[in-house]
């Protein structure tokens, strides 16, 4: 249960302001959840692979990560603290072997890929704004959530957004009622989970579908059928955004559109600060439809 | 050669367990009719109870207070936490939500009589509120239910504190066909329905889901009401630790915990023995809850389903909660189900004390009815005096006992007070098990 | 006219504001500025007064209305004048899910669409769309008038009762028990009368009326698969 808010930039003009926009509209959702708040944000593209990681002890675990994970791989690695949270750049090709490294360290990985930076943490959507510092962040296009947790944790891992592959991001309002079954179904194919939570199960249906070679559009087409209870699903790629909603459509939904951007809430007071928003076309999406905007 | 006929021995014929009487009687009615049996009275099967827990009492250990001299309060307030106008109950027993429609305008003056007699409040149904509760009742929450019968806002503001159902432990989730509850004129007068048809029941609220908007409703009844009525939330039980969590979390100022063995509202019998947890099992979880957010007697939590004695009162309190509810032990104090209607309880094809067809308006005791002749057994004034009594006995009984445990005040009982009697209650209560100082998912023997 | 600026008035002040000016019958005027999508605006009014609010509101705007009048020159949230008694609650833009969802009496006016779920349990309360309305609407409806300028979604009038539907659109789909019915003159005079009071141009003749087929009033195992 929870308050959804995503951005999507057609013009590149206001990429500076997405992180304070998003921040705005993130802060309008704080009574619809209050336990957690979480950011992804398609920020510039690096000269390789970004790692978003977290960590409990930040001075510990961060001081000297780079260089560490620099002689592990034997490249150069780029590392930038905000927080609890380090993104880590390195080269494409050895993704897999810093997440092995990262994991055995202890630390979180809360996402990675050529754009999609994630943040997220326990606490008001406000504080958790703030100690990232969001509104300085730029980009094309982000997804924030805040969280009212409903059975699983209140936890760092447990905020949304949930990212199950490279660029890839989801973030839901409502509640899933068959996320267990489709939990084991996912690890007999050799996708795990790393939580109790519904919503990351919806996550890596969808990452694993574009695995197995559908499109996004399909994979969200699919949660129609494979997925039961109630959802609002916004999902972020490197080049897109999609919305869809469960059959019944009871979460609420609205979205707004101008000449700039395309923009998602649970509430339309998340839009008031936007620009242009009077002009706007303001909508809801049709239940079981999928919406999606691409680059 | 003895010519005379041998008889071969046989066995008794043999009932099955599976296939007993009563479910083969139910297979016979299924086929019959095509629709299942709807009742009420909640879960009538053995479930672990407060009667398996028992309290230690105070020795050498613990001093007792004197019966009778020594003070042991029985007040509750409820609504402390963002209401101006908080409930202050003189015990810790209130009258659990009972439509009227279901109830005769007698039965609810008769808990209005009792309930104001003794201190307490009563609560209105799904049926709206009827001048006969709101005359009678010194204290009167006002159900806020899915179907919105009879909802106005000149009730809401005359109501003392507004309870938001979001379930009952009758029927978690609960909602659909609801046939045989048959619409009397007045009551489709109240309800905005035509007369004398089958009622369908709506298991959502119509203009919310889930406990993000629940949060803004709660708002907007606060602004209707200018702040001052405490927000009750009512939830069946389920799923306890969630959603007492959440009903925290959506701003309510008491949450209302219904077990399974709740509930006067006629169901499908399959969800009333099928769904949902005892009423032993719920309290922990929500208690727990509570605990972890900081929020345990600053939300009031009552629990409802099953409560008969002052034993049961006292044991609800140990475990957590503030006060409790009773709906179908008022109905009896009022009359129901009573023996000296017993050839009539005959002529409908049951007995005193089986009576649950509370839903078809046909009841003996003029309680569960709106037909004149049977509304007119009921003395609304001797029956209320009776539910006072009743509630006195419940909590002179509930400070017996708290005195033994030399408390001055019944919210002083605690878990450490009680021991089990069976495995499953020290499980469901997390008290030990008796002699023992271990309980089951307790680590350690 | 007493303006109520929401950049600098917060929300319990608004209401107790108009609550009270409602309550003391002077039909006064407020108009309500920068409502930016907030909750619970102008709610539980008991009293002849108008109010306009210049802008967007969030979930049950103008909720348990009683004889006022009011007046959104924008969008309005989730259950707009849900279970309104009397009065008018007039949208120039589009209505979100639930509006006037269990609402007794008086007219909410939408000019623009409504969303799912309109008119859902309605007890006696009359809605014109002027545009079209989503999936859901009239769900359990008592009671009252719905008017459909435009389109309907799915299942419309699902396991309706007494209330009326009029629809001048297409309909995606009838809901469980609900069924075209005969438009008899009685009907057309109603439908003029709320035409006419909400302001739109259409003709009565143009509207195919939709109710219960009272099917589920009494239970009938042959219909068991609509419950």
């Amino acid at each position: 249960m929870c308050g959804i808010v995503g951005l999507f930039l057609k013009k590149d003009d206001l990429r500076p302001q997405l992180g304070d926009m998003l921040t705005d509209m993130l802060i309008t959702m704080t009574d619809r959840g209050p336990d957690s708040a979480g950011i992804a944000i398609y920020g510039d593209e690096a000269a390789g692979l970004k790692i978003t990681v977290q960590s409990d002890t930040p001075d510990e675990d961060f001081a000297g990560l780079d260089a560490a994970l620099s002689g592990a791989l034997d490249t150069e690695v780029a590392m930038r603290v905000a927080s609890t949270h380090a993104v880590l750049t390195l080269p494409l090709d050895k993704e897999a072997k810093a997440l092995a490294f990262l994991e055995a360290r202890g630390l979180r990985v809360m996402g990675s890929g050529e754009s999609m930076e994630i943040y997220k943490e326990v606490g008001l959507p406000k504080d958790v704004a703030a100690r990232f510092g969001i509104r300085a962040m730029g980009g094309s296009h982000g997804i924030g959530h805040t969280r009212m947790a409903t059975e699983s944790a209140v936890t760092t891992l447990g905020a949304h957004p949930f990212s199950t592959a490279g660029d890839q991001c989801l973030v839901h309002n409502g509640s899933l009622s068959n996320h267990n079954a489709m939990r084991r179904k996912l690890a007999k194919k050799g996708v795990f989970t790393k939580t109790e939570n519904d919503t990351e199960v919806g996550a890596a249906y969808i990452s694993s579908r574009i695995a197995e070679g559908a499109s996004l559009g399909e994979a969200l087409e699919g949660t129609l059928k494979d997925l039961d209870g109630f959802f609002t699903f916004v999902t972020g790629t490197k080049n897109g955004f999609g919305v869809v909603r469960d059959p019944i459509a009871c979460k609420p939904a609205v979205m707004a559109e101008t000449d700039d951007y395309v923009a998602f809430a649970s509430e339309y007071r998340a839009f008031a600060d936007l620009p242009g928003i009077d002009a706007a076309r303001v909508w809801e999406p049709e239940p079981a439809t999928v919406y999606f905007w691409e680059r | 050669m003895d010519k005379t006929p041998q008889k071969t021995p046989q066995t008794d014929p043999r009932q099955s367990w599976t296939f007993s009487r009563e479910i083969n009687s139910e297979i016979r009615r299924a086929a019959a009719t095509g629709i299942y049996d709807i009742r009420g009275g909640g879960a009538k099967r053995r479930v672990p109870h407060f009667d398996d827990l028992l309290f230690l009492g105070a020795s050498m250990s613990r001093y007792p207070l004197e019966g009778y001299r020594e003070k042991c309060d029985t007040s509750v307030v409820l609504g402390t936490r963002f209401a101006k106008k908080p409930i202050e109950l003189k015990i810790p027993i209130t009258i659990a939500g009972m439509s009227f429609g279901a109830l005769s305008g007698n039965a609810k003056e008769a808990l209005g009589r009792g309930a104001t007699l003794s201190g307490t409040s009563t609560t209105t149904g799904d049926g709206g509120m009827t001048e006969e509760e709101r005359g009678h009742s010194e204290k009167l929450v006002y159900q806020y239910l899915p179907s919105r019968y009879g909802m106005n806002p000149d009730d809401l503001r005359r109501a003392d504190a507004i309870e938001v159902v979001v379930g009952q432990g009758a029927k978690p989730g609960g909602g659909g066909m609801l046939l045989g509850q048959k619409i009397t004129e007045r009551v489709a007068g109240m309800r905005d329905l035509p007369v004398g048809i089958d009622q369908r029941s709506a298991c959502r609220h119509p203009d919310w889901t889930g406990p993000d908007d629940l949060e803004i409703k709660i708002l907007e009844l606060r602004e209707i009401t200018g702040w001052e009525k405490p927000i009750y939330v009512k939830i069946g039980g389920a799923r306890p630790y969630y959603d007492t969590a959440l009903a925290v979390k959506a701003g309510a100022d008491v949450v209302v915990l219904d077990g399974m063995q709740g509930g006067t509202a006629a169901t499908q019998d399959v969800f009333i023995e099928h769904v949902g947890q005892p009423t032993l099992a719920c309290i922990r979880p929500a208690v727990q809850a509570l605990q972890d957010l900081g929020m345990h007697r600053e939300v009031q939590l009552v629990v409802s389903g099953g409560i008969r004695t002052g034993a049961d009162v006292a044991k609800a309190l140990a475990l957590g909660a503030d006060a409790v509810a009773i709906g179908t032990a008022a109905l009896i104090a009022l009359g129901d189900n009573d023996p000296k209607w017993e050839d009539e309880y005959r002529e409908l094809g049951t007995t005193a004390g089986a009576y649950d067809d509370w839903h078809e308006g046909r009841d003996p005791a003029g309680i569960t009815t709106q037909d004149p002749a049977l509304m007119a057994r009921l003395d609304p004034i001797a029956a209320g005096r009776r539910l006072r009594n009743y509630l006195n006995v419940m909590t002179l009984e509930c400070q017996t006992i708290a005195r033994a445990c030399g408390k001055s005040h019944v919210h002083n009982l605690e878990p450490e007070d009680l021991c089990a009697l069976t495995m499953e209650a020290a499980a469901m209560a997390q008290v030990p098990l008796a002699g023992t100082n271990w309980w089951p998912g307790k680590g350690g023997f | 006219m007493p303006v109520l600026d929401m950049l600098k008035t917060e929300l319990r002040e608004v209401n107790a504001t108009l609550q009270a000016a409602a309550k003391a019958k002077g039909n006064e005027a407020f108009t309500i500025e920068n409502p930016r999508g907030a909750h619970a605006m102008a709610v539980g009014l008991d009293g002849p007064i108008s109010v306009t609010v210049k802008g967007s509101t969030g979930y049950y705007c103008a909720g348990m209305n009683k004889l006022a009048t009011v007046h959104v020159t924008g969008s309005a949230g989730p259950g707009v004048a849900e279970n309104m008694m009397s009065g008018e609650v007039i949208i120039e833009g589009d209505a979100s899910q639930y509006a006037g969802a269990t609402g007794h009496g008086g007219l909410l006016n939408i000019k623009g669409n409504a969303s799912s779920r309109c008119g859902i349990s309605m007890k006696g309360i009359d809605i014109v769309v002027h545009g079209n309305i989503g999936h859901m609407s009239a769900f359990m409806a008592q009671k009252g008038n719905l008017v459909v300028l435009g389109n309907a979604g799915d299942a419309l009038g699902d396991s309706l009762y007494e209330a009326r539907l009029f629809v001048r659109g297409s309909v995606k789909s009838l809901g469980a028990d609900c069924v075209e019915k005969e438009m008899r003159p009685e009907h057309l005079e109603i439908l003029r009368g709320l035409l006419e009071r909400a302001g739109a141009d259409a003709k009565p003749e143009e509207f195919k009326r939709y109710g219960s087929a009272r099917n589920l009033y009494h239970f009938n195992i042959d219909h068991a698969d609509a419950y």
